[in-house]
């Protein structure tokens, strides 16, 4: 069972939710192997009916506590550029393609998902270049997240404050 | 969510000295409260001191793309409600990660300094997303903390005075 994971966190971002839904890009999973696609659609207007067959199940749903679940059952995920989504992913060493919502002007978060790019943790891409990226891209030359370091910080400020 | 998330990081790894703890979160908030909670539990399960934690609430100094002219008002309504608030608590050290709610507490911090009532150590950690650009918090509080960290390079470059202490979250 391969599935494939997508999140908006607490957005709505329709023109994604719409392209990983179309019949195109359907095929596109299947002939890559996927069985399964799970979509999260946070505050969006767009909901995709979910179907189940021999070959393909799509899930769909709004919020959840916790995305640890489906995260982990995911073997691909496609998200939108939030940090808390990217960085819970790339945490769990899961590959990961961002999806740019252009509608979004001055998206502060697009930094990050940029720079990560930049360093090879994902791919990056519009909803309009998605399936030419799924059909293109090498998940394996993607590089490990190394994690982040709050020891260090804890350290620095107990000197700070005369603890240490 | 994504500044409570950071900055629940942050205190993960704190020791049991940096006690009690108080929480300042925008009224409008309904999720960070909850996630609070869920942080200090696992703390208070996890460790063998008693946690000791309290939540405060306060305006927001300025809403996701409101007007400037607006915002003078609704950040100065902020700090009216901030200094009897920062004055009651008379904390020792003052966290914050960059949301418009921080700035007001900051500030009666540093009033706090300046009418000889408490010196506050004000330590500020700019946000995991600001990878070559400071937020507009950032961009205030550079000048009026004692401590300002970025966690990305182009940054520290860029305001060499700043500590970078590579990614922390």
């Amino acid at each position: 069972m391969k599935c494939v994971f997508v999140t908006v966190g607490t957005t709505s971002f329709d023109d994604l939710i719409a392209r990983v839904s179309a019949h195109d890009t359907l095929q596109i999973f299947k002939s890559l192997g996927y069985n399964r696609l799970v979509l999260q659609i946070g505050r969006g207007k767009l909901v995709p009916e979910p179907f189940s067959t021999e070959s393909f199940a799509l899930d769909v749903y709004r919020y959840k506590d916790s995305l640890k679940e489906d995260l982990q059952k995911a073997d691909l995920v496609i998200s939108h550029a939030g940090a808390g989504s990217c960085l819970e992913t790339l945490e769990k060493r899961k590959p990961l393609v961002v999806v740019v919502n252009e509608k979004l002007m001055n998206n502060h978060q697009l930094e990050l998902a940029k720079q990560l790019h930049k360093d090879g943790h994902l791919f990056y891409c519009t909803c309009s270049t998605l399936p030419g990226l799924l059909q293109s891209m090498d998940l394996s030359t993607l590089k490990c997240f190394p994690p982040g370091q709050p020891e260090k910080f804890s350290a620095f400020l107990d000197k700070v404050v005369g603890l240490q | 969510g994504g500044h409570t998330t950071e900055i629940l990081r942050l205190l993960e790894n704190l020791s049991n000295a940096y006690s009690p703890r108080h929480y300042i979160i925008a009224d409008t908030d309904e999720m960070s409260a909850h996630k609070i909670h869920s942080f200090e539990q696992n703390r208070a399960d996890t460790t063998t001191m008693l946690s000791e934690y309290y939540i405060h609430r306060i305006p927001r100094s300025r809403e996701v793309q409101q007007s400037w002219l607006s915002t003078v008002l609704t950040t100065l309504y902020s700090m009216w409600l901030s200094f009897p608030l920062t004055h009651k608590v008379k904390p020792d050290l003052v966290l914050c990660n960059g949301p418009g709610t921080c700035v007001p507490i900051c500030i009666s911090a540093l009033l706090l300094g300046i009418l000889g009532i408490k010196k506050v150590i004000i330590v500020y950690v700019e946000s995991i997303c600001r990878v070559e650009h400071l937020s507009l918090s950032g961009k205030i509080l550079f000048h009026l903390s004692d401590y300002f960290i970025v966690q990305w390079p182009a940054l520290k470059e860029k305001y060499p005075k700043s500590v970078y202490l590579g990614r922390i979250v």
